[in-house]
């Protein structure tokens, strides 16, 4: 059987795997997810690959209780606001932890998990999820 | 001479106590934990599964090792439990640690043992200088039948080793002893793997793991005091023990590998996770001999020499630490985790 919609995710590998976003040559500014131009340097700008350490901190969350479609049997679950080392806000999971662990401030890295499957047939979506740095 | 460039493993965080899962299934906990010497076993988390455990242990290998992932030019995963049947997970793990695509990577399966030929198959490849570095990664979300004796003991986890020409251990050489005998096997598209009970002791996991050992033991003109960790696949904590009794090995060679009653039994990641675990603490000039069992049957045994890289080459990522960051959860959670519980699916 065919499937559609398969190049949008396959194309995000890089961010979604490694955290790969962009680094502004010019202005110095780093970005994730990446970006086709630099926002402040427009046409002046140089952007390059740059690889994220993976490591952060909270910079805010949330506990979801009524979650979207494919995420029902994980409630209740961390979503988070996490600030990068090197400066990016990135919206992830925060798995494998307690309620009274997770607070604002607190130090995370990234680990590699299943984010989402496309039904019992279909592929596996695999990516960046944030845990406490213990 | 082909050494051990790295190694990384990865347990999942969850266990669930042997007393847990017998109290749901009527039997008697201290009975099937004494017997089993089992206590608690790895679960993956609901997100988990054998690939996501390979790449945290590859990773793990990698930052260890200090190896450019691009001079990578091999990468064997060896699994009974991969996500696709069709899709190799080798090539994730591959974009996962960044490796070049101009390498060669497979997905192999021979029960609990896949993980150990792979790293025959990257000795051979860095040997004849076909590749610098290759990376063998055994790894496994094993499955049990609600009420099956496995269901004791079938956990989580995996280890990832990068051979090369020089590292922090030597492999001195290597045995295989194969023959057709089906002990436990998983027919195409069944969920649980069957077994035949007592059949998986003495003509299967002893006479392979026997024979590989001493097989090798006589090729490289081994003596038993010769070697200072004896490393055999771990399906339950008896078998260890009493195969290394067998083979005349004193308790405490044996005791430094045996993880299996706080993990479980990791099936291909099972003898690689226990050689990780002594790597964790081996002395320089220490000899380690590991021999791996894979029902179907057959065995892997490596006779590996420490190096004196070791020392400053100390891996911060210990078998130990994973396993002391855990958390209890109950059969229902379990039960969930595992899809045990039917509708229950990430979309």
């Amino acid at each position: 059987m065919a499937v559609k919609g398969l190049p949008a995710s396959w194309r995000k590998i890089p961010q979604r795997y490694n955290l790969i976003g962009d680094e502004c040559k010019t202005c110095g500014e780093r970005f994730f997810p990446p970006v086709t131009i630099c926002p402040n340097c427009r046409r002046t700008g140089s952007l390059e690959r740059y690889k994220f350490s993976g490591e952060g901190e909270i910079f805010s969350y949330t506990v979801v209780r009524a979650a979207q479609e494919g995420f029902d049997f994980q409630i209740p679950y961390f979503l988070g606001i996490i600030k990068l080392k090197e400066g990016p806000l990135v919206i992830s999971q925060i798995v494998d932890s307690d309620p009274e662990e997770i607070d604002i401030g607190k130090k995370v890295k990234t680990v590699f998990r299943k984010v989402r499957e496309d039904g019992s047939d279909g592929v596996i979506r695999y990516g960046y999820k944030f845990i406490l740095d213990r | 001479m082909t050494s051990i460039a790295g190694y990384g493993v990865y347990i999942p965080r969850y266990r669930i106590k042997i007393h847990e899962i017998a109290r749901v299934w009527g039997a008697d906990g201290d009975r099937v934990s004494k017997g089993l010497m089992i206590n608690e076993k790895s679960v993956p988390g609901f997100d988990e599964d054998s690939t996501t455990i390979a790449v945290e242990a590859a990773r793990n290998a990698v930052e260890h090792s200090g190896v450019n992932p691009k001079d990578i030019g091999a990468i064997y995963f060896g699994s009974e439990s991969p996500a696709y049947s069709v899709k190799p997970t080798a090539s994730i793990i591959a974009e996962a640690i960044e490796a070049s695509p101009n390498m060669t990577a497979a997905d192999i399966e021979f029960a609990c043992k896949a993980g150990t030929a792979g790293i025959q198959m990257c000795m051979g490849l860095t040997k004849s200088e076909m590749i610098k570095y290759g990376m063998a990664i055994g790894a496994d979300t094993s499955q049990g039948r609600p009420g099956d004796a496995l269901e004791y003991s079938a956990a989580a986890g995996g280890a990832a080793f990068i051979i090369g020409q020089r590292g922090i251990a030597d492999i001195e050489g290597t045995f295989s002893y194969t023959t057709d005998t089906t002990d436990f096997w998983r027919r195409e598209a069944e969920e649980f793997p069957s077994h035949g009970a007592r059949f998986t002791g003495q003509p299967a996991y002893f006479k392979h793991v026997t024979s590989a050992t001493i097989g090798l033991m006589e090729r490289l003109d081994l003596e038993i005091r010769d070697i200072d960790y004896f490393v055999p696949h771990q399906p339950n904590g008896s078998f260890p023990l009493k195969v290394g009794k067998t083979l005349g090995f004193e308790t405490e060679k044996i005791m430094p590998s045996l993880k299996v009653p706080y993990i479980g039994n990791t099936y291909s990641g099972s003898s690689m996770v226990g050689l990780a675990g002594v790597l964790d603490v081996a002395k320089p000039n220490e000899r380690i001999l590991m021999t791996s069992y894979g029902s179907g049957a057959g065995s892997d045994s490596f006779s590996i020499l420490v190096t004196d890289l070791i020392e400053e080459k100390r891996n911060k990522k210990t078998l130990d630490s994973y396993i002391k960051d855990k958390k209890y959860i109950d059969y229902a959670i379990y039960a969930k985790f595992k899809r045990k519980i039917k509708g229950v699916s990430m979309g």
